[in-house]
């Protein structure tokens, strides 16, 4: 192993124009990967964690120039992987490879296995029909599969079998880099086990790079070296596996860790630790992306009013929920039998665990013409009461990536706690 | 729970009959859910665990389906054997199914509160059934019911349209909520959220629950007993502290080593399962298990009692065998 890195991606970013009408006006970009920055050393496995929407699937196919990235930097083995031409870009697609999800899709189910394992062979110019043949048993039988079965078709074969016909497939070119796209999500739970230990054996019979995509916290705990997590097109986290599982630092990266279901019988279901879906990519909140679901969001130091930590966050959130439309008086008027503006102040006091009074005054005030324009279908002008002493510096400042400890970042406001 | 069975299972064995051959998918199935309890049955795909859930109220297409025998006991009735039109007025009504993939059981035509509605008026003649599906749609959390009732289901997030299933399938306010891998297709935070409120709803209207599902660590966050399936046999049954805290039957425990990210490094089961046209003898689980003896081929084991409350379906369990032998492969 040399010390550099196979594979090295800076500021890699990715947008996505939406067009209206016919002449295709772009009225908006969405922000799908904006500014990733990670290494992947000879051998080791990364893996790419986040939500559906969060860009983790965008690096992978950017990173494979499968799609052009907007901006930003991949070095592949020391060349800039945005300057190959067409020859060298076939020679770097050679060393890398991408496995999906889906492994049934991306068979063509009139090919027989054999055809389907072989076909990069063809693709890259391997004339001699003997050979691919030879190689393809081979590579069948390495991946736990007969060499006869180079004969049958794909859908003949159970899902995890079939995983292991597209991992031959990828192999069977010798790749340096595997870009794996939550390979084992579809599969059963014991049928997972076995295809990531063959990935893990496979890895070191060839002395794979692998880029490993999934959502799921325990499989990237059992299987990468390195994690990061990425939130609305961002990575959050970033550090070795065993630090970042056991010191999280970052809010989001530990309320998905709350989402891992222990087996653990004598816990209850945990309390949802998210509300809420990831907020729209075309639209990002300002600041900390993340500051519109979490639940430690960091409160001004110039804190004009004082009501407490609880109730700081609880009129916090009820601005937020104003300004992203998620509440107004109809909705709430309308799942009661006699919606006066006293209950509907009541029942959104209790939603949001607001008091009937707050010691502070000037709070007090605040909260009263705060909801007196929420009784009136006035939601903004709600909100504007709020927005003099709820605001948090973490819709105004962008965290930028902070030490935890060694190799182990975050970006957030706070004080990474030990 | 001494009260009566809301749910009683017994003996049900269902076949289908395919190209390649018959297919036993449920043998000799047996199980209760008394009322308020929350049942999880696990297993991997072709356990026969989504075949049992959808027979209970015949869904299962006939033919290629077929209930060679057994009773499914609702309230003492067996709907194995009622009419077609007894049947309706039970499923969906007092037992109600939500499926895993929520976009195939919602009408791309109809708005979602229509959907609601509907499913209110097909069980009552109710003059209020919009009010009350509005209530439904926020009674599983739906941040704005009045919004979201308005959509279309192709406009939803799939975490919404399982709220929305779920709430159509509140609706007649079923006494059994029969639910088949219902956050599998979902992200793992949504997941999180939607098993909180299967939870929440569960104990506010201590409804019953039989849970299918093939995640452990779902069934540990859920299930108060749990019966463990494989390959159409029940394998261990019992509370879910003991089965998952100190699993019985070699295939429990090989299940659940196989689990990732619990700390522990995870083993893969040794072998494949079973093909379903061609069986093994005797005990299904004994070619991949690694404590097989001869008897294990011969002759299907019989669920001996481990604790008051479990059993498992292997003859280590018996009078003839020691169970403490299994304790190699734990270690």
């Amino acid at each position: 192993m040399s010390d550099a890195p196979l594979l090295s991606v800076r500021d890699l970013k990715k947008e996505y124009p939406v067009t209206e009408g016919l002449l295709g006006r772009e009225v908006e970009r969405v922000h799908a990967v904006d500014g990733v920055d990670f290494d992947l050393a000879r051998g080791e496995t990364l893996g790419l964690v986040g939500e559906s929407g969060c860009g983790k699937s965008t690096v992978a196919s950017t990173t494979l120039r499968l799609e052009e990235p907007t901006g930003g930097t991949i070095r592949f083995d020391g060349d800039d992987v945005g300057a190959y031409d067409r020859g060298s870009l076939q020679r770097f697609r050679r060393r890398a490879q991408l496995v999906f999800q889906h492994a049934t899709a991306t068979f063509n189910p009139r090919m027989t296995v054999g055809e389907t394992v072989a076909e990069p062979l063809q693709i890259h110019g391997m004339a001699d029909a003997d050979r691919r043949r030879a190689i393809v048993e081979d590579v069948l039988e390495r991946v736990g599969l007969a060499a006869d079965d180079a004969d049958r078709y794909p859908h003949e074969f159970s899902g995890g079998q079939q995983q292991r016909i597209a991992l031959a497939r990828s192999l069977v070119l010798d790749p340096d880099l595997l870009v794996a796209d939550e390979p084992v999500s579809g599969l059963d739970v014991s049928v997972q086990a076995s295809v990531l230990q063959l990935m893990a054996d496979l890895q070191e019979a060839f002395d794979l790079s692998i880029l490993f995509i999934s959502h799921d916290m325990s499989v990237v705990r059992e299987f990468c070296d390195r994690v990061a997590v990425m939130y609305l097109g961002e990575i959050v986290e970033r550090g070795p596996v065993e630090d970042v599982f056991e010191n999280p630092a970052h809010p989001y990266t530990r309320a998905l860790l709350e989402t891992i279901p222990e087996i653990d019988p004598t816990a209850t279901a945990s309390s949802a630790p998210l509300t809420g879906d990831v907020p729209d990519p075309a639209d990002p909140p300002s600041g900390c992306r993340f500051h519109t679901r979490c639940p430690v969001v960091v409160r001004p130091d110039d804190l004009t009013v004082d009501v407490g930590r609880e109730r700081w966050r609880a009129i916090y959130n009820f601005r937020l929920a104003l300004e992203r439309d998620s509440i107004d008086r109809d909705a709430v008027a309308e799942r009661m039998t006699s919606p006066t503006d006293a209950a509907v102040r009541a029942d959104v006091r209790e939603s949001f665990g607001l008091p009937a009074e707050l010691d502070d005054d000037r709070a007090d005030a605040m909260l009263d013409d705060a909801l007196d324009a929420f009784v009136a279908g006035e939601e903004d002008a709600a909100a504007a009461h709020l927005r003099e002493s709820f605001v948090s510096p973490c819709e105004r400042e962008r965290p930028s990536p902070a030490a935890v400890e060694r190799d182990h970042d975050a970006a957030c406001l706070r004080d990474p706690e030990p | 729970m001494s009260d009566a069975p809301l749910l009683s299972v017994s003996d049900l064995t269902v076949e289908f009959d395919t190209p390649q051959g018959t297919i036993r998918a449920v043998e000799e199935l047996s199980f209760e859910v008394a009322p308020g309890e929350v049942v999880c049955l696990v297993g991997e795909s072709g356990s026969g665990k989504t075949v049992a859930g959808e027979t209970l109220t015949r869904l299962v297409p006939t033919p290629p389906g077929r209930i060679v025998e057994g009773a499914v006991r609702f309230e003492g009735r067996d709907l194995t054997s009622v009419d077609e039109r007894d049947l309706t007025s039970i499923r969906g009504n007092r037992i109600a199914h939500v499926f895993q993939n929520p976009q195939g059981a919602l009408d791309p035509a109809y708005t979602v509160g229509e959907q609601v509605a509907e499913t209110i008026h097909l069980h009552e003649d109710a003059p209020d059934a919009r009010e009350r599906a509005l209530s439904l749609l926020d009674q599983v959390d739906l941040p704005r019911p009045t919004t979201v009732a308005e959509k279309y289901p192709h406009e939803l997030s799939g975490g919404i349209k399982q709220r929305v299933v779920l709430a159509t399938a509140l609706a007649a306010d079923p006494d059994l909520l029969v639910a088949d891998e219902p956050t599998t297709a979902l992200d793992v935070v949504t997941q999180a959220q939607i098993l909180r409120l299967f939870a929440d709803l569960q104990h506010e209207r201590d409804m019953a629950v039989l849970f299918v599902t093939h995640d452990l660590g779902v069934v540990s966050q859920i299930a108060d007993r749990v019966v463990v399936l494989y390959a159409g046999r029940v394998m261990e049954r019992g509370p879910v502290t003991e089965v998952l805290g100190d699993p019985a039957h070699p295939y429990t425990r090989a299940l659940l080593a196989s689990h990732p990210g619990r700390g522990e490094s995870m083993t893969p089961l040794r072998g494949s399962f079973p093909d379903p046209v061609d069986r093994p003898d005797g005990c299904l689980f004994h070619p991949r298990c690694p404590h097989a003896v001869e008897e294990c081929r011969e002759s299907v084991p019989a669920e001996h009692d481990v604790s008051w409350k479990r059993s498992a379906a292997c003859l280590y369990y018996g009078d003839d065998y020691d169970a403490d032998r299994l304790d190699g492969d734990r270690a």
